[in-house]
């Protein structure tokens, strides 16, 4: 069986993310995203390779939605609304709480644009939601029999999710977009360590490191700080959600600790609508801004209140943000026409702009003029400030994860292609693990995990209960320093040789069974076949004098078979090291070794040549089983080398 | 699999206590404390004037005594309460396990945490909590309730009674009316024991540190044995019932469940399914006939699966289920509590509503509001709580963890509870305790009022129903209880208008209908019920890739294919894997082959050849019945020896080498593994 992974966008690109994944019969779409950056059938995925005749409802079996970025979300309403699928959708919480709002400021800004045919209504999103079923993270949701989806926080925006998906022994996890530190408003991304088949991850910063964050928001305060004290004007173009309320966040507390009275703008009741939401889902928050809720929920924001139009020509200073991001039309493009002529103002512009939008061509070089449309163009005097912080993880941050999740193999979506490969090259070299970055529209086909169910027998079950197992709790504390803090799975594993004493039997027609060797033959109805080993070896009893050999009858009742057992017993004990040597009587045990004295002169185990006569040795029969066959050759070895000595009989 | 049942409880505020031993853990089911039992006591208070006499350090003993016997005599009055810094009821049962043998405790409810400080500040206490985040939350709270009201009593009781456990004295327990001793004793007379002082703050947080908080239906896994799941019962913000998914088998616990809510998250029967075994809790508050017998938890370990069920079964149940008017008879209560409290207001009375269910105080705060407003009456509302403030922020935070339309109301713009405004526009106010500062000064009469004790000996309820009990025109709102007689004792005379209502919680009795082939046992209380084994054998999965890769040989003339395990065993989620890596291929090396048939020591001598060894046959014809020993010489290329007789086989040589080669020849012509 193999795991199917269409990318129907984000391959080698950013925007409209959507990769559909065909596991085990199940068909999953991750992201449903659109593309700022076109204006044309480009900006949606193509869905028609999903299925030919438009029958989603039989060819898909959910939707999963990572995030609120149109970039993820965007085409939903155009393929439920207008292509007609129907079946079951999920995203966290606040993604559905705050999705809406995201969709229906994009929809304004489609339709104030000249030309532009509506593609969805209001009332498309609206119906939209209603399919979307919310869920918690980590809360295990049966989709179907088979299927099983679970979120795990990713950081990034408010309720932004990593999935977690499984059918049968196969799962995957899909990651959208995530931050491995935490910022202002938001913890850091965080997963159980799993079993994967195939990660797929986004790679926005597939090769860059960054430094700290505090320098870098320091220098974005700086600046805005800078340009209102000269009097200036600040825009921010930010989309009504995510990057809105931490820049908020962050002056909003700095104004109150420098005591500044600039007003500070939201341009629509849009924004300020969505601080409502950020209240209640404050649980999805950082833990610093979730523990301070009871005194002060970190959205009531004492310096913001609402942008009116009149004011964008009013004088004097200010702070606004206005949607949308990127300056890719609407209000924030109305402003910025009017801002951007003057030196005073400054325009603050994300760490990623998408090809086709202003604020991507303001950061490619520095542009003095700017065409807006085809018929506009607008001096650009003002400063342009570029935040270099970002809700997405590093370089190393995506290292980390895959190195913490050890999937069998890596999928690359969501950034540019020269970083991607780097990318790509690295966890390959690095981490082993086999790494694909396709582009849009190609399909990727891994192999899939399949485990033999197999029935344990209870006595092997007892067998592998005995308490001399090496226990090894993973560690989930070695990946503390990454800033990544990992849920505890504590799985235990159990190393022990005795799993070899366990046997599969695979029949074709019955369910595979593991039974102990000892049970094995009964199951056969077979007789075990003994093999033992046998060595009878001669140990010359030197020290003994002239004087003893001719009283060879008086002195031998006296050292009679124990005495020499006894003898070697001692002899053995400091030879071997860490053997139980016991002597029982007649013989003495060691392992399956047996050893005696042997009387009988025509012993057929005496293999080696004789040199000496019958009252000038001593002879020893050992006997032993297979699994003591280095033992044994010890033991012998140790026999060989050794005069005995009667001497110590006198002691005794 | 053994279960036994601690305490079968006493409905919402004391959930029933269980252990089941399952794979060889010991799980305890909640650790509920029996708060009816302060009603013993005499409230803050009561004890200064009227009563006053009573205290012996003023009377001779002998005089002392005489009251006291004859007071036994006369019906119950306050004086009969005990005038002391009450102890709190735990779990008689509980007592008699070792803390340290408990593996796993699991937490349905907040009511089921109150008695949890006790377990964990035992010695050698080192189990695993699992709660629910909304119910470690919301049990934090009402402990921390608990301790602050219970540190408000002593603090006005003083330091009059320093031997405080003087009650608990033989010869004064002998004193008390009989209805009292029996609460004390217990019917069997053995639970003295289980009263104890109350916990301290720290023990709370300390308590509070080692639970492990998780999402309804979050996995959890306690020591890679047990898979152990929350899923929502419907009762309450945060209540849960469980699944634990281990080796042998599923069990489900059923806990008080609700499956109509208009505060908390709808019931959940999803993780129903696939369980082996399901134990039904609570059936306390069964009104069904009214004859609570001594039987009144039981198990259902099935014989035909229930996993047998498709999940269209488990829907049609529900929602069978659904169907029952429960719903709609607690939305007319609440609508009946609303038009009583407006009467009161009305007649210029006012309402004291001490009761401690957060669903029902949530509902009733906004329907209140709402009959109030649309009366035109502008009577302040009151919640009087330590912990107040933090309880009503919390609950507008939750989405997660609450009903659907609620969530609808998050969704749509709106705050989750309607309190949210309340408080916004002064209708609604908070207080930590009736003498702050802050409430005299807004206070107002008529008005309502929400605060603790339900038990009315502890928190602001005892003092304002003190203070109007005596007016026919207030309203006392509260619930049905055990023994409403002796909780109105020092209330008495009573002219308050006193309604008192029943909410739900509880199993209703569903599921004997659901299917035939499953058999029930009951289990009663203080005894262990052995359940026979849910599944014979359990599962090992090993990966197909690896499967192929150690399969070594098929067995002859059968269609079995057989191979030795070799790798780890990992016991994970509850399932066990075989695991193999490649460092790992060294230390599995088989120790021995298991050899089985027979030799023909023709073909061995054949084979033996092929390797460069050779040698004779001697056969030794021995007795007549026992199997001939035969015996092979080599000579080439050293001097070794064979014998061979049956299924035995010795082999005698003095070298390793040779000893390896004649091995090898024999397994090829033996069937070995
Ligand atoms: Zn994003
Ligand atoms: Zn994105
Ligand atoms: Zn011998």
């Amino acid at each position: 069986m193999a795991i199917d992974c269409l990318v129907l966008g984000a391959g080698q690109e950013v925007g409209k993310s959507c990769v559909v994944v065909n596991m085990n019969g199940k068909k999953i779409m991750f992201d449903c995203g659109m593309h700022m950056g076109h204006h044309d059938h480009q900006r949606y995925p193509d869905f028609s390779r999903i299925s030919r005749t438009g029958d989603f409802d039989s060819s898909l079996t959910c939707i999963i939605i990572t995030h609120f970025h149109l970039d993820h979300i965007g085409a939903l309403p155009y393929f439920t609304e207008v292509c007609g699928y129907k079946g079951p959708i999920y995203m966290t919480y606040p993604t559905k709480a705050l999705a809406p709002l995201m969709l229906e400021d994009y929809r304004k800004v489609m339709v104030d644009r000249r030309g532009e045919e509506e593609q969805f209504t209001s009332e498309n999103i609206e119906e939209c939601m209603k399919k979307v079923t919310a869920v918690d993270l980590k809360q295990t949701v049966q989709v179907d029999k088979d299927l099983q989806i679970r979120a795990y926080y990713a950081g990034h925006v408010l309720g932004a999710a990593m999935f977690y998906a499984k059918v049968g022994d196969s799962a995957i996890v899909y990651t959208g977009d995530y931050n491995m530190t935490p910022d202002r408003h938001l913890g850091a991304a965080q997963i159980d360590r799993l079993h994967l088949d195939l990660l797929i991850s986004e790679s926005t910063y597939g090769t860059t490191i960054r430094d700290s964050k505090y320098a870098r928001e320091r220098e974005f305060l700086d600046a805005v700080h800078k340009c209102v004290t000269n009097g200036g004007k600040v825009l921010i173009p930010t989309f009504a959600l995510g990057r809105a309320q931490e820049l908020c966040i962050l002056l909003d507390d700095y104004w109150e600790r420098m005591s500044l009275k600039v007003p500070i703008y939201f341009s629509a009741g849009l924004t300020l609508q969505a601080n409502l939401y950020y209240k209640v889902l404050i649980n999805w928050t950082s833990q610093k801004v979730k523990d301070a809720y009871t005194t002060r929920n970190a959205f009531d924001f004492k310096h913001v209140c609402s942008f009116d139009r009149s004011l964008i020509n009013a004088p004097g200073p200010c702070v606004l943000f206005a949607t949308p991001g990127m300056i890719s039309g609407g209000f924030s493009l109305e402003v910025f026409k009017h801002w951007a002529p003057y030196e005073k103002n400054l325009i603050t512009l994300p760490g990623y702009c998408v090809a086709g939008t202003v604020g991507h061509k303001l950061m490619s070089g520095k542009p003095t003029k700017v065409n807006v449309d085809r018929d506009t163009q607008v001096d650009v005097r003002c400063k342009i400030h570029q935040l270099s912080f970002s809700p997405h993880t590093d370089a190393k941050g995506i290292m980390d994860l895959v190195n913490f999740l050890s999937p069998k193999h890596v999928i690359l979506v969501h950034g540019e292609k020269p970083r991607m490969i780097a990318l790509q090259g690295r966890i390959q070299s690095e981490l082993g693990i086999q790494s694909f970055c396709p582009a849009n529209n190609e399909t990727v086909s891994i192999p899939s995990t399949h485990y033999v169910k197999a029935d344990i027998s209870d006595t092997l079950r007892r067998h592998s209960k005995c308490p001399n197992f090496k226990f090894s709790k993973t560690d989930s504390g070695e990946n503390s320093d990454t800033g990544f803090m990992p849920t505890p799975l504590n799985p235990l594993q159990v190393f022990d040789d005795r799993v070899t004493e366990g046997i599969l039997c695979l029949d074709r027609s019955k369910k595979a069974k593991v039974v102990h060797q000892d049970e094995f033959l009964g199951m056969l109805g077979a007789e075990k076949h003994e093999l033992q080993f046998a060595y009878c070896c001669q140990v010359p009893i030197g020290n003994l004098g002239n004087a003893i050999e001719t009283e060879v009858a008086n002195v031998l009742p006296v050292i009679d078979n124990g005495s020499w057992l006894h003898l070697l017993t001692g002899k053995l004990a400091i030879e071997l090291n860490d053997v139980n040597i016991q002597e029982c009587g007649e013989h003495i045990q060691v392992e399956s070794i047996s050893i005696s004295v042997c009387l009988n002169d025509d012993c057929p185990h005496r293999i080696s040549e004789t040199n000496l006569n019958k009252s000038e040795a001593v002879y020893f029969c050992c006997t032993w089983l297979a699994a003591d066959e280095p033992l044994a050759r010890n033991v012998i070895s140790t026999l060989r080398k050794l005069e005995l000595s009667t001497n110590l009989t006198t002691a005794g | 699999m053994r279960l036994t049942s601690l305490s079968q409880g006493k409905g919402f505020y004391f959930p029933p206590c269980q252990i089941l031993n399952i794979c060889g853990l010991r799980v305890l089911f909640d650790c509920p404390l029996d708060l009816s039992g302060l009603s013993i006591f005499s409230p803050i208070g009561f004890d200064e004037e009227e009563y006053k006499v009573s205290s012996c350090n003023e009377l001779r003993e002998s005089e002392c005594l005489d009251r006291k016997r004859q007071k036994v005599e006369k019906p119950l009055d306050a004086s009969n309460l005990i005038h002391s810094e009450p102890y709190y009821k735990t779990v008689n049962d509980l007592h008699l396990w070792n803390a340290s043998f408990i593996d796993v405790v699991v937490i349905s409810s907040y009511m089921g945490m109150l008695g949890l400080p006790f377990l964990t500040r035992q010695k050698g206490f080192s189990a695993k909590i699992y709660a629910t985040e909304a119910t470690a939350r919301l049990g934090k709270l009402m402990m921390e309730d608990l301790v602050a009201m219970h540190a408000e009593f002593r603090q006005l009781y003083g330091p009059g009674e320093s031997g405080c456990t003087q009650w608990m004295k033989w010869e004064e327990l002998d004193m008390l009316s009989s209805v009292i001793k029996d609460i004390v004793i217990g019917k069997d007379g053995t639970e003295l024991g289980s009263w104890m002082p109350l916990y301290s703050a720290a023990d709370v947080m300390d308590c509070m540190q080692k639970v492990q908080a998780l999402k309804y239906a979050e996995e959890a896994c306690y020591n890679g044995t047990l898979l152990i799941m929350a899923l929502s019962s419907g009762l309450e913000i945060g209540t849960c019932n469980w699944t634990i998914c281990g080796p042998k088998g599923t069990v489900s616990y059923l806990s008080s469940s609700c499956f109509v809510s208009s505060t908390s998250m709808d019931f959940d029967y999803h993780g129903f399914q696939g369980s082996d075994m399901i134990i039904y809790s609570d059936f306390t508050t069964w009104k069904s006939g009214n004859d609570v017998d001594d039987y009144s938890s039981y198990s259902a370990p099935s014989t035909s699966k229930l996993s047998d069920f498709s999940e269209d079964d488990w829907k049609v149940r529900a929602e069978s289920l659904l169907k029952l008017d429960e719903g709609e008879e607690e939305v007319e209560k609440l609508s009946f509590l609303c038009t009583c409290c407006i009467d009161s207001i009305k007649s210029g009375g006012s309402v004291v509503i001490p009761i401690g269910r957060l669903g029902i105080i949530l509902q009733l705060l906004e329907q209140i509001a709402d009959s109030l407003e649309a009366s035109n009456i502008k009577a302040p509302i009151f919640v009087i709580s330590y912990v107040a403030d933090e309880l009503l922020a919390y609950t507008n935070i939750i989405p997660e963890w609450l009903c659907k339309q609620r969530q609808e109301r998050m969704y749509s713009g709106q705050s989750l509870f309607g309190h949210v405004d309340l408080l916004k526009n002064k209708r609604l106010r908070l207080f930590p305790t009736l003498h702050s500062l802050e409430l005299l000064k807004s206070w107002e009469e008529p008005c309502v009022v929400f605060c603790p004790h339900w038990s009315m000996r502890l928190g602001p309820a005892v003092h304002l129903l003190r203070r109007w009990c005596g007016d026919p025109n207030s309203l006392l709102i509260m619930e049905d209880g055990e023994d409403t007689e002796l909780a109105f004792l020092p209330f008495k005379p009573m002219t308050i208008k006193v309604l008192q209502c029943s909410f739900l919680s509880g199993i209703k009795q569903y599921i004997p209908t659901f299917n035939t082939s499953i058999s029930l046992k009951y289990f009663p209380e203080k005894e262990t019920l052995c359940i026979p084994k849910v599944k014979t054998a359990s599962e090992l999965n090993i990966a197909a890739d690896l499967t192929m890769q150690i399969l070594s040989k098929n067995l002859k003339h059968k269609e079995t294919s057989i191979a030795r395990l070799k790798g780890s065993l990992l016991l994970e989620h509850g399932k066990q894997h075989l695991i193999f890596q490649k460092n790992q291929e060294a230390s599995s090396q088989t120790k021995s082959l298991l050899h089985w048939g027979k030799l023909d020591p023709k073909d061995l001598l054949v084979s033996l050849q092929k390797m460069g060894i050779n040698g004779y046959v001697e056969q030794e014809n021995s007795d007549t019945e026992s199997e001939s020993l035969t015996i092979m010489h080599i000579s080439e290329p050293r001097k070794a020896l064979i014998e061979m007789k049956g299924t035995n086989t010795v082999i005698s040589t003095d070298d390793e080498d040779m000893t390896a080669l004649i091995c090898e020849a024999i397994s090829s012509n033996l069937d070995c593994i």
